[in-house]
């Protein structure tokens, strides 16, 4: 009969709350540094010529079609042999992480673009704004009200897909756990303890995102 | 760097067809429940539907990598010992039966409840309803979001390497231990798991280009 122990899952707790704290941080670098990929890269598909528009959907269906896991082993493991670059763990999966989101948000950025109201471009061009300022004043801001629900979902599921960091020791969550379940064998606690951290952070951010939405959604 | 390729062939076959088998098992098995779950959702009592909405939360809610160790660390606790390719091919079937749940809810829900009352009116029982009225016009809502889901499937099976399961990725881990050259077989590996979803993609996009007309 096996005699559950939480006690020792309390005695490390800090591996846990500190691991849940890098994973948040490792999401929000990702879809800060991803937004910014996901927008130049959906933008220049919507200037760009045939090349331009090639090599961007080259990246997005790569990126969107391989493991996350074998993108995060070629980036920590692979690219250091043939290019003389050092980086630790850490920067290496927030680095992968963002190729990934941006892959994903430049799909999402594009999706944005182009559900905008022809008027309302129209409208701009008619109070004689440049280009630019369309795109500042007008096309950004819509997109962004647009695609709001899209992010949420993208920065929830990012969170998630920080628990692959675990496999180059990057100590989040899922390496915390881990590490409890190595050194204690408390394996069913520490689970028991991990999966509603996981559940409760991920629903909180995305019901405080929705409200968010609300505020902003187009009507 | 060729040399290094060619002579991985083998084990990266062996390798393939042990994530082609997983993922055959996950998609066919996260189908058969996920329809029925999926169904329950719409037509069931309210008991069972808060039960599947519970199961699916839950299991979408977490990542799969925790869903995977709990799974394989966890069934052995209970006292079932499994060996780690049923865990492993277990906690994946969880994951995709949620997500194929939530496709069938949702493909099902987009059907007008005026489709399921004249089929009542016509005499219909409630399986011919199912069979012959409400799934052939929920299929085109179906098919496109299940096929990303196969291919979230088939790169989920990656995860398993983790648990010891010598699939597509683990394979190319041991050969790069014994060869030292990681950057050509990752990139032969990603082009491998590339083809396999790029195809699921385009087939995805077929099947929706095809049913655009339905759509009013």
């Amino acid at each position: 009969m096996y005699h559950l122990n939480f006690g020792l899952i309390w005695r490390y707790f800090d591996k846990l709350d500190w691991g849940l704290l890098l994973s948040l941080e490792l999401a929000v670098a990702s879809i800060a540094i991803g937004v910014v990929i996901g927008l130049a890269l959906a933008l220049l598909y919507d200037w760009g010529g045939r090349t331009t528009r090639t090599l961007v959907s080259i990246y997005v269906e790569f990126i969107r079609n391989v493991p996350l896991l074998l993108l995060v082993y070629l980036v920590f493991y692979g690219i250091p042999t043939v290019v003389n670059l050092q980086y630790d763990a850490t920067t290496s999966f927030i680095a992968t992480l963002s190729i990934y989101a941006g892959a994903y948000l430049v799909e999402i950025f594009r999706a944005g673009l182009v559900a905008i109201p022809r008027g309302l471009i129209d409208a701009g061009k008619a109070i004689g704004l440049t280009p630019w300022q369309r795109l500042i004043y007008i096309r950004l801001p819509t997109m962004f009200r647009v695609v709001l629900p899209s992010l949420s979902n993208t920065f929830v599921s990012l969170f998630k897909d920080t628990s692959v960091a675990s496999v180059l020791a990057v100590p989040e969550l899922t390496y915390g756990a881990q590490w409890i379940n190595f050194n204690t064998f408390r394996i069913v606690e520490v689970y028991t303890v991990v999966t509603p951290m996981y559940l409760v952070t991920g629903y909180l951010i995305l019901g405080a995102l929705r409200q968010l939405e609300k505020r902003f959604a187009v009507r | 760097m060729l040399q290094a390729m060619l002579s991985s062939l083998p084990s990266l076959w062996r390798g393939l067809l042990v994530t082609i088998e997983v993922a055959v098992i996950v998609v066919v098995t996260s189908l058969l429940i996920g329809v029925v779950f999926g169904a329950v959702m719409v037509y069931g009592p309210l008991l069972l539907r808060l039960i599947i909405r519970l199961f699916s939360d839950v299991v979408r809610g977490i990542p799969v990598l925790v869903l995977i160790f709990f799974v394989y660390y966890g069934l052995p606790v209970t006292g079932l010992n499994v060996n780690n390719f049923a865990a492993g091919v277990t906690a994946l079937v969880l994951f995709s039966t949620a997500q194929v749940t939530e496709i069938t809810r949702g493909s099902l829900q987009s059907i007008h409840h005026g489709q399921m009352e004249a089929g009542k009116a016509i005499g219909l029982t409630f399986p011919q309803r199912l069979v012959y009225v409400v799934f052939p016009q929920a299929m085109r809502r179906f098919l496109p979001p299940w096929i990303n889901s196969v291919a979230d499937a088939v790169k989920g099976t990656a995860l398993l390497s983790l648990v010891g399961i010598v699939d597509l990725m683990l394979a190319i881990q041991q050969v790069i231990g014994r060869t030292y050259e990681p950057m050509p077989l990752y990139i032969l590996g990603a082009l491998i798991y590339f083809v396999i979803n790029y195809s699921l993609s385009l087939l995805s996009r077929r099947l929706e280009a095809r049913y655009a007309h339905f759509r009013e």
